[in-house]
């Protein structure tokens, strides 16, 4: 019997429904087009929700010298001169603006006492820039796009796993998914496509990051053509709970330092006045992340292999008040009363600043119709993200994605899906069941592990091959993975199809990590420990037209003179 | 503690299966593990067709929501240190069951779009001003991670067939009625068309809300309070109307 297939026509269709999903769907309705937005996850249980300490913006509420300027500077100093400059630039410019449309929408954000929003210290913020909702901004951010979401005439579908982008003719018509609760199986064909699925942090064995952050949207993007930008790029939180083991890598907010909490090391020195005398605690964090990791890897580390955060010489009072979320955290999983007792924190895989390369005003990719925003975007952050800057991202250039495919749907037209198609996605699905097949969490597992043995936060080449060595054997492996059962709500056939897509994140990072033979941001090469002036580029990554993952290397684009005057020039040992 | 835990899920699949069961599996105990870890080693490591909805493992995102041993949980947040080495898993029994422990919850969807969002008063400047202290009532209620457990063991939404929205549909009319600068009251469209008249306060959703919400006290209650001011309650109507006329004069 023939498969049942369910066809979906939209004007814009939005994969992925965190912040710079639903952020874009909100453009697109405000367009006056129709809007289908899909999420492999429920609604509103994206991983925005994870996020803790703020989002920052220069509305210099509490620092009145503060402007979009500084923002900027920071941007680029901290991305350590690799970010695309008109990025950083609408992201310093437009995110007051998003903030305060948020708050129209009804979040409420904490206040100064003079009733304005309130804005907290963050790691290389040259101001107080955060603006913040206790610890819990994440959370407030979702639900207020949740309900503009529920109360547009905006249809989306979620725990819709979307499989493949279709590609005729050099652009996208859309995307073919399984609706993991019935098992059917959905073709949605639109004009234009705005991919905002996040990051891919679940490659890594230790991280921060919720089930569905496997690289999706960039498994899609490659497999259509589409340009990657910057892959090797992975930040390291320096502080996630180490233990119990079953919370390994969740994160502790950089709110914690913000509001003045101290790092420590087994003997009780305070080592950032060490490694960071100026900054300290609140340097960037790829600073603090390695000087973590060299207190615990040179022995002065805790009991559970971390470091001990303190915040006891705050009030109870004032602790539970301004981050509630981390004390009902250590609390509830730990047992551990953060304003009596230390925390142990180690870093653990926290954000891409890679992904999938767009162009800064509209965030199209290399496909006329193909859109990205998000963490599975690249280029504002360059070679390091500073806290609170994904918030803003998913908000301004969300809105941006949103905007920009809409003025493209507006002349476009639908384009009719051919039948083979849908035939080869229903095959690839179906493949994936068979007997005596491996176990893709067997894979998972091993893929994982060698991604934080090998390319973790210090590289060197040794490890780098070996890891590609592991990679390569995976994905030979890869072709005998299966489940049994059906295709309904079906764990084994979803980590099939993640594998995939781990798979691919994996070589672009570990290849490029091996190309970039330099020390810069969060790429740290113990064989190469420099900045080389020679690798201020960026590395392209796509699938060539022999199949083969390929790589080239580009000059970053310089910014005009005029803005030089905002950033520190770039120094070189 | 140590050895294997006895960990019984419930399996069924109402499209292929005549009627549900309990299908008993031994988890290795780790330490410090909640019973997500158990379940997600069943579906890692014995059977992947299991059916389970997971997704942040931190308790921030709400969609592990469960009946462990009877008892509304979160299956990230619930360790097995504190509930002993046997354990039954159910689904949510409030919601139509999708298979095993997945249910469907996508008709709070439909109750969220009946509640007006913010509507702030008019003639407000803008930026807004909002004092620090009025921020802190609607807040308790922004905590609400719509993990559903409190529409779970609400035996009104359970067991009987009414209009009435259920506490997580009250609290978020809550959050915008308390918000500082909202100029509606939700209060008579939630006793009408959301029959929170039905709701006779045992504070069972109080009980199960992973982020310690005091849904009945105050959200609920103070909803209900303030229909029955408006609706039923004449000397509340003249005192009202006489502050008003201070007012203006």
């Amino acid at each position: 019997m023939a498969d049942e297939i369910k066809t979906v026509e939209t004007d814009v269709l939005v994969i992925g429904a965190g912040g710079a999903g639903m952020r874009a769907a909100i453009s697109v309705n405000d367009a006056g087009l129709k809007v289908v937005m899909v999420t492999k996850s429920l609604l509103g249980k994206a991983h925005t929700v994870m996020a803790e300490g703020g989002i920052a913006a220069a509305l210099g509420n509490v620092d009145p010298q503060d402007n979009w300027t500084v923002h900027y500077g920071d941007i680029i100093e901290e991305g350590v001169y690799i970010s695309d400059w008109r990025m950083a630039e609408f992201l310093g410019k437009e995110a007051p603006e998003r903030v305060l449309e948020l708050e129209r929408y009804g979040a409420l954000f904490d206040r100064t006492p003079d009733g304005r929003i309130m804005q907290r210290a963050f790691g290389a913020h040259t101001y107080r820039r955060l603006a913040h909702v206790g610890d819990r901004t994440g959370l407030e951010l979702i639900k207020t796009l949740e309900d503009q979401v529920l109360h547009r005439d905006i249809t989306f579908y979620d725990e819709m796993y979307i499989t493949n982008l279709l590609t005729k003719d050099g652009k996208i018509i859309g995307a073919f998914g399984i609706k993991m609760t019935t098992g059917e199986f959905f073709v949605f064909k639109s004009k234009a496509t705005v991919i905002a699925t996040g990051g891919s942090g679940r490659v890594y064995k230790v991280t921060s990051n919720s089930w569905e952050s496997t690289g999706d949207g960039i498994g899609m993007a490659y497999r259509a053509g589409v340009k990657l930008r910057d892959m090797e790029m992975i930040q390291f939180h320096p502080t996630g709970m180490v233990y119990p083991p079953g919370v390994k890598g969740l994160l502790v907010t950089e709110g914690v330092r913000g509001e003045g909490g101290i790092l420590l090391n087994s003997k009780g020195e305070r080592f950032m006045l060490k490694y960071s005398p100026q900054k300290k605690e609140l340097d960037a964090r790829d600073v603090v992340a390695r000087a973590n990791y060299k207190e615990i890897t040179e022995g002065r580390g805790t009991e559970h292999g971390g470091v001990y955060l303190d915040i006891t010489h705050k009030s109870p009072d004032y602790i539970k008040h301004k981050l509630p979320a981390m004390y009902q955290q250590f609390l509830e999983f730990a047992g551990v009363d953060i304003t009596k007792e230390k925390m142990e924190v180690a870093p653990t895989v926290h954000y891409m600043m890679g992904g999938i390369e767009v162009e800064a005003e509209t965030e199209r990719t290399n496909i006329e119709n193909l859109f990205a925003a998000g963490e599975v975007a690249s280029g504002l952050h360059g070679a390091n993200r500073l806290g609170g800057n994904s918030l803003a991202d998913i908000l301004v250039f969300g809105k941006r994605a949103g905007d920009a495919a809409s003025n493209y749907a507006r002349s476009a037209s639908l384009t009719d899906v051919p039948k083979e198609f849908i035939d080869r996605e229903i095959s690839y699905v179906k493949g994936f069941f068979k007997e005596d097949a491996k176990n893709p969490y067997d894979l998972i597992d091993r893929l994982t592990s060698c991604m934080s043995d090998n390319v973790g936060i210090v590289r060197d080449a040794d490890h780098l091959k070996k890891a590609i060595e592991i990679i390569d054997g995976l994905k030979n492996e890869f072709r005998e993975v299966g489940t049994k059962g059906m295709i309904r709500y079906n764990h084994g056939l979803l980590g099939c199809l993640e594998l995939s897509n781990m798979l691919i994140s994996c070589e672009a990072i570990t290849h490029c990590a091996l190309m970039r033979e330099e020390s810069r941001g969060a790429h740290t090469r113990s064989d190469f420990p420099k900045k080389d002036k020679n690798w201020k580029k960026n590395i392209i990554t796509y699938l060539g037209a022999d199949g083969k993952m390929t790589y080239e290397v580009q000059p970053v684009d310089p910014m005009p003179k005029e803005y030089e005057q905002y950033v520190k020039p770039e120094v070189y040992e | 503690m140590s050895n294997d835990i006895d960990i019984k899920v419930f399996r069924f699949d109402p499209e292929n299966d005549k009627e549900p069961k309990y299908v008993d599996y031994k988890v290795p105990y780790v330490d410090g593990m909640v019973v997500l870890d158990a379940v997600r080693y069943v579906e890692e490591k014995i059977d992947p067709t299991i059916s389970i909805r997971w997704n942040c493992k931190a308790g921030k995102c709400g969609s592990c929501s469960a009946e462990i041993n009877g008892h509304p949980s979160l299956m990230c947040k619930t360790r097995v240190d504190e509930i002993g080495k046997n354990i039954t898993v159910a689904p949510m029994a409030a919601f139509p069951l999708v298979k095993d422990l997945v249910t469907d919850i996508s008709k709070n969807w439909e109750i969220a779009r009946k509640i007006p969002l913010l509507t702030p008063r008019e003639g407000l400047e803008k930026p807004w001003r909002i004092n620090p202290k009025d921020v802190e009532r609607s807040k308790e209620f922004k905590r609400c991670i719509e993990c559903f457990l409190c529409m779970d063991v609400c035996h009104v939404v359970r067991e009987h067939f009414t209009p009435y929205f259920g506490p997580r549909h009250i609290v978020k009319a809550a959050s915008w009625d308390m918000h500082p600068l909202d100029g509606l009251d939700r209060s008579k469209m939630l006793n009408d068309e959301g029959g929170m008249g039905y709701c006779n306060i045992t504070k069972c959703c109080t009980e199960v809300c992973p982020e310690h919400i005091k849904i009945t006290d105050n959200a609920i209650i103070q909803e209900k309070e303030r229909a029955v001011d408006r609706k039923y309650d004449p000397i509340a109507m003249v005192i009202k109307n006489r502050r008003k006329k201070e007012k203006v004069m």
